[in-house]
């Protein structure tokens, strides 16, 4: 008898310490918290690792070893409107990163396809332009660890020598004010 | 015995649940009724039949039948489940902006669900402006999803896609898990197999 309860409560407390640890990463990313550890695709085209300043060859990567200051993130799917809607912004977004010597190779961009195939994310990369690496999350994984979070979404991260980060932007909805999004990145990296 | 029970009960709890990037158009507006089971039906065609023929009030006002198509174009029929539910509010707004994909396969795409056409004014809104017919198949409730074998036994149809050619025979048939969203490299394979 002692025996059967010991057993029950051994795999009541074990499948708690499981819910715990499960609810703990799903919810979004929180300012002055790291981003919980994500595998990302590795770009197959040369000009996004180039980018990125990952070398070739390896199927998947961490934010930690992109060459940059700091990460935006957008969380985005080919299937939101919203997303679609904010495209232009976000490729104003990149095209002023790139286009400030002070910000170009320190504030870096990426996309990823929160249940987008690598077909779904090559053709939204297609539809509206995109310059900057679009990642793909076909099963949902990358997008349950950081919170299930409707799209778009936006984190930014500053990486720091070692590879470690802290997220320094955590935010629900379309980028709208390009301008102001951005400059608000910059000054929350400069007071930090 | 107890023991299996709690072990199952709390498996099932921490699995339940379908992942969706609900996107933020949607927000609050999205009733989730969890995980259903994946198909629900009996197909009543197969590849290489004719498709049963159909005439649906469009949310534009107008009828549209699949005859209409024949000899001109390749249909592709979407069924989904049911507006304002996770994975078909994020199905249709990924059609719209590969228009171009259909055109160059000379497809047209009709959106099908069971709803009626005022519930489907106000869920598509949330889209943005479809370019494709949007059918209601709503009076007699699901006639024409159980004419193709893809009517649950709730009064919903299967999350389905069929193609077909212009000679008004199916060419393709994806009754989809329900509770997944179909990957459009599927559709495209097989549009371009029409070619």
């Amino acid at each position: 008898m002692f025996g059967k309860t010991s057993g029950l409560m051994v795999v009541i407390l074990f499948l708690f310490t499981v819910i715990a640890v499960a609810a703990a990463e799903s919810i979004p990313p929180k300012v002055g918290t790291a981003l919980p550890d994500i595998d990302l695709l590795m770009p197959d085209n040369s000009a996004d690792r180039k980018y990125l300043g990952l070398p070739s060859g390896g199927k998947t990567f961490q934010v930690g070893r992109i060459k940059a200051k700091v990460l935006i993130i957008q969380i985005y799917s080919m299937y939101c409107p919203y997303c679609q809607a904010d495209a232009p912004n976000v490729n104003r977004l990149y095209g002023l990163l790139e286009s400030n010597p002070a910000l170009t190779g320190k504030v870096k961009l990426i996309g990823i396809g929160a249940g987008n195939t690598s077909f779904e994310v090559a053709t939204y990369k297609k539809k509206y332009s995109v310059a900057f690496p679009l990642i793909p999350d076909a099963d949902f994984k990358i997008h349950k660890i950081i919170g299930e979070v409707r799209t778009p979404y936006f984190i930014a991260v500053k990486i720091t020598d070692g590879g470690r980060n802290e997220v320094v932007y955590s935010r629900l909805g379309a980028l709208e004010d390009v301008e102001q999004f951005l400059g608000q990145i910059v000054r929350t990296v400069q007071s930090n | 015995m107890k023991i299996k029970a709690v072990l199952l009960i709390f498996i099932i709890c921490f699995f339940a649940g379908n992942a969706c990037a609900a996107s933020a158009a949607f927000e609050n507006n999205i009733y989730n009724p969890g995980e259903l089971k994946p198909t629900d039906s009996v197909l009543k065609v197969g590849v290489g039949n004719e498709a049963p023929a159909f005439t649906l009030p469009a949310l534009s006002g107008k009828t549209v039948s699949l005859s209409d198509f024949r000899g001109r174009k390749n249909v592709v029929i979407s069924f989904v489940p049911a507006a304002w539910t996770p994975v078909c509010s994020d199905q249709w707004p990924g059609y719209n902006i590969i228009q171009d994909i259909f055109e160059s396969n000379d497809a047209v795409l009709l959106g099908i669900t069971v709803d009626n056409i005022p519930t489907l004014f106000s869920w598509t809104n949330q889209m943005g402006k479809l370019w494709f017919d949007v059918l209601s198949d709503f009076w007699p409730h699901g006639s024409v999803a159980a004419s193709f074998g893809v009517l649950r036994s709730d009064g919903m149809a299967e999350r389905a896609m069929l193609i077909v050619d212009k000679k008004g025979l199916i060419r393709y048939i994806d009754v989809h898990n329900i509770n997944q969203r179909p990957p459009l490299e599927d559709l495209v394979r097989e549009l371009e197999k029409l070619k």
